[in-house]
């Protein structure tokens, strides 16, 4: 099955960004297509090469920027909601006037109509949220 | 709302607003992907329970919240061709309003319809 997701929710705070993670590597391992993650509201902040977790504690970035290099993943993260939110790559950050990015590998910016096409083009469009 | 710009495909997609307007972000980064969503000519509705009722009253003024009133946007919905706007009739009475406070036409349905509406779907987008 083709499978789109969604992830509404930042990282640590809401347990969103981790059932999804856990969900697309099960699928994954049960041979389903990922078409792509999308990464809406607080849920940008997945993408944030920044984040310092406590060494015991799961890395949701990280992890993310793993599980995309494996597998090929087209994790997009919304633009509109990035900029609200200080999320940006590199060429964001110089057509801001913005004197950092902070993306993390295997993410990438873009807009709205990602997460359309993917809820066309997917057999399940699946939402991790509040 | 015939043929579709991607491959011919045309998906039901219902957006579930429930949350209040300006408590949370939801209801306007909702509103931002219908407006985006409406160019990719789907068969789009809109349905608001609980709080999310709250996005549709009629006289919001957010002067003192220093926050932009979004409210006028979703009178401009029918100029993208979004005109299903489901409101469910249990939440709007238990927050005191009738269908006369919103701010947009609407069909009020029951919860067992809207969960028919809900059913009936092949994306459904929830804020």
């Amino acid at each position: 099955m083709k499978l789109g997701i969604l992830i509404s929710e930042g990282p640590y705070t809401h347990a969103a960004s981790d059932t999804a993670y856990q969900f697309v590597k099960a699928a994954l391992a049960k041979g389903h297509e990922v078409i792509r993650v999308f990464f809406y509201h607080d849920g940008v902040n997945n993408g944030t090469r920044l984040t310092v977790p406590p060494q015991d504690d799961r890395n949701i970035v990280q992890r993310w920027s793993e599980l995309a290099a494996q597998h090929k993943l087209d994790m997009v993260v919304c633009i509109a909601a990035a900029q609200r939110r200080g999320l940006m790559d590199a060429a964001e950050a110089k057509r801001n006037g913005k004197d950092a990015d902070n993306i993390a590998p295997g993410f990438r910016i873009s807009g709205l109509g990602q997460l359309i096409e993917a809820a066309i083009q997917a057999d399940r469009l699946v939402v991790f949220g509040d | 709302m015939a043929e579709a710009a991607e491959g011919g495909k045309v998906k039901k997609i219902l957006y579930v607003n429930r949350k209040a307007p300006y408590g949370t972000i939801y209801a306007l980064e909702s509103l931002e992907v219908v407006l985006i969503g409406a160019a990719f000519e789907q068969d789009v509705s809109l349905a608001f329970i609980g709080d999310g009722v709250f996005q549709l009253v009629k006289g919001q003024n957010t002067k003192g919240l220093e926050v932009k009133n979004f409210s006028p946007t979703y009178r401009a919905l029918e100029d993208y061709d979004v005109t299903k706007l489901y409101v469910e009739g249990e939440s709007l009475r238990a927050r005191g309003l009738v269908e006369d406070d919103l701010i947009v036409p609407v069909e009020v349905v029951d919860g067992a319809r809207m969960t028919e509406i809900m059913e009936d779907q092949d994306v459904i987008l929830s804020f």
